[in-house]
């Protein structure tokens, strides 16, 4: 399969050539495929904000190529445009964006933007609303009199009107309470269900993305130490550490018990999974008879 | 690209002698080095000076490259006023370069040189000031120095308040700035083309959210300063007191020697 977003030994200097120099990104090679659901994880300061703001051609990069659906998105002007269109990016705290009278207004600013006709914009506005749970009388409303789990949901809504192919959300469930946050991922998972988009998060939650993700990009000091599927990921549960990130709990109980001398898989991140490991190595134990032993 | 990268009174922390200088003689410095710039009629004279900031720069240590980026907002005015002064300053004799309307005579050649180093080397001193004191410094070193004012009744405590909040707030409002920018880009906005009327109809979307949260940051700023007692200046204590230490009479007599020299050189009359 082609990627649908790629980045090709992407780099970024910031403030360079002064005494504030400092190097964000180094050759990351990174790649989104259609249809999937990719999580990016890193501790605060590793280069997560950096990186996504290339995707969709916000900042350019020092050196290297961004290349989405295949093309060079610095190749032209318009280029760039398209792409901006082509790759929704949803930042960190998007509810300081609004600016609009009503939340229909907001809302359709994006697609305005894109030059579409006011029947294609009405229907865009509605279908995005529905998306993050907006009832249609919050349209008329402003903004500013929404709460703040609402207020980001309008402005996600923003961007998914857009339709954009891929759509990218940094730490969209940042500072919202535990009800907040299901409903946040939900509906960026009816997005990503019905539209079959790529999906890009970024999070410092762990448990939150391996319940979510199909994919796992680590990224420590500007560098992808690690790429892959959660359980692969987890599986360095001592490296995670040492950057300062942690693994699911779950995991960590099994690292534990594997330390202990039980002879389960310390992959596991779910209670499902976890159910299914220690059947297996109880079975296991059953079979070789005097093994183990913590379980 | 990037706003941020507008160094106008960014700090480059360091521990170099002329970070420790007391603010207050940096303040006086930077007039006696202003002043002297001002005296300054020959090459002897602005040659002193260049001699003086570049040694500056060395010893402060943040790099001639820093110093020469706070001239790229007022290169264009550098530029015109080099033109208009080589142009229309009047010579005797006869012009190096007549052509058509043009005459170009060797006193002109002369004075926008020196007007251009006039204003670079003001500016270059100036950006020098702010890239070696922090900010809070340099407000404190205000009040001490407008201290007189007091006794005539101005607020000299409020306004220095006023200014170290504002150059405070600077930094945060740019990246803020630059932040909504980039979220309202990805919405598609367009703020670099179209005509006048419509670059300015598109900041909309960037000076509302901006308002909205520099009045929140207000708020918040004054609660949090409420919370901790704050009731002007009457009777406060400070906890870094300015002192003054031998270093600090050494740069004042220097600085004087300065003025002293460059007048001097006028009296030589070089070049
Ligand atoms: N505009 C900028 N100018 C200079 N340095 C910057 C700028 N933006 C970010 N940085 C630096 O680049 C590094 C990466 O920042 P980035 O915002 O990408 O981190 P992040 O992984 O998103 O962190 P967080 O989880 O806190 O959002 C940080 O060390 C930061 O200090
Ligand atoms: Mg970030």
């Amino acid at each position: 399969m082609t990627p649908i977003l790629q980045t090709e030994k992407l780099s970024h200097v910031y403030s360079a050539g002064t005494p504030f120099e400092h190097r964000a990104l180094v050759d990351v090679d990174l790649c989104a495929y259609p249809g999937e659901y990719l999580g990016i994880i890193g501790h605060t300061g590793s280069g997560k904000s950096t990186l996504i703001q290339h995707l969709n051609g916000l900042l350019k990069p020092t050196s290297g190529r961004v290349l989405v659906e295949g093309k060079d998105i610095w190749a032209s002007k318009e280029a760039t445009r398209q792409a901006r269109f082509r790759v929704g990016l949803v930042f960190q705290y998007p509810e300081y964006q609004l600016f609009e009278e009503t939340v229909y207004k907001d809302i359709s600013f994006g697609p305005k933007n894109m030059g579409l006709d006011e029947a294609e914009i009405d229907r865009r506005v509605r279908e995005s609303a529905a998306f993050v749970g907006l009832p249609d009388s919050v349209l008329e409303q402003s903004p500013f009199e929404l709460s703040g789990g609402q207020k980001r949901r309008v402005a996600i809504a923003g961007v998914i009107a857009m339709e954009p192919a891929v759509l990218i959300l940094d730490e969209p469930t940042a500072g919202l309470d535990p009800v907040g946050v299901e409903q946040i991922l939900s509906n960026i998972h009816d997005y990503h269900t019905a539209k079959n988009a790529t999906i890009i998060v970024v999070s410092h939650s762990m448990e939150e993305m391996a319940r979510t993700a199909h994919r796992l990009v680590v990224i420590n000091d500007g560098r992808i130490p690690f790429d892959g599927a959660p359980r692969e990921v987890f599986a360095h549960g001592e490296e995670l550490e040492s950057m300062g990130l942690g693994v699911p709990r779950m995991t960590r109980v099994f690292h534990r018990l594997k330390a202990l001398g039980a002879g389960v898989d310390p992959s596991v991140y779910t209670v499902a999974q976890a159910k299914e490991a220690i059947l297996a190595a109880l079975k296991a134990k059953g079979t070789s008879s005097d093994e183990g032993g913590a379980v | 690209m990037a706003l941020k990268d507008i160094t106008l009174g960014q700090y480059f922390p360091g521990k170099t002698l002329l970070h420790r200088l007391d603010p207050r003689t940096k303040i006086l410095l930077l007039v006696f080095y202003i002043v002297a710039l001002f005296m300054a009629k020959n090459a002897l004279g602005y040659g002193l000076l260049a001699l003086t900031l570049v040694g500056a720069v060395l010893v402060s240590r943040v790099g001639f490259k820093a110093v020469l980026r706070g001239m790229k907002p007022v290169f264009f005015i550098v530029v015109f006023t080099a033109v208009l002064n080589l142009l229309y300053t009047p010579g005797q004799g006869e012009p190096l370069i007549a052509f058509w309307v043009i005459k170009i005579y060797w006193e002109g050649i002369r004075t926008a040189f020196f007007m251009v180093l006039r204003i670079m080397l003001l500016i270059s001193c100036t950006f020098l000031l702010t890239y070696t004191t922090s900010p809070i410094l340099l407000t404190d070193a205000l009040e001490d120095l407008l201290g007189l004012l007091k006794k005539l009744r101005l607020p000299v405590h409020e306004l220095a308040m006023m200014m170290s909040i504002a150059l405070r707030f600077i930094p945060t409002l740019i990246e803020e700035t630059d932040k909504i920018m980039s979220a309202q880009k990805a919405r598609g906005a367009d703020f670099e083309t179209g005509n006048l009327l419509h670059r300015a109809q598109a900041l909309i979307p960037l000076l509302v959210p901006l308002f909205i949260s520099a009045f929140r940051r207000a708020d918040e700023l004054a609660v949090a300063m409420e919370c901790r007692c704050y009731h002007g200046g009457e009777g406060r204590t400070r906890m870094r007191q300015l002192k003054y230490a031998g270093r600090d009479y050494i740069a004042l007599l220097l600085g004087l020697a300065l003025c002293v020299a460059v007048w001097c050189s006028n009296l030589l009359g070089v070049f």
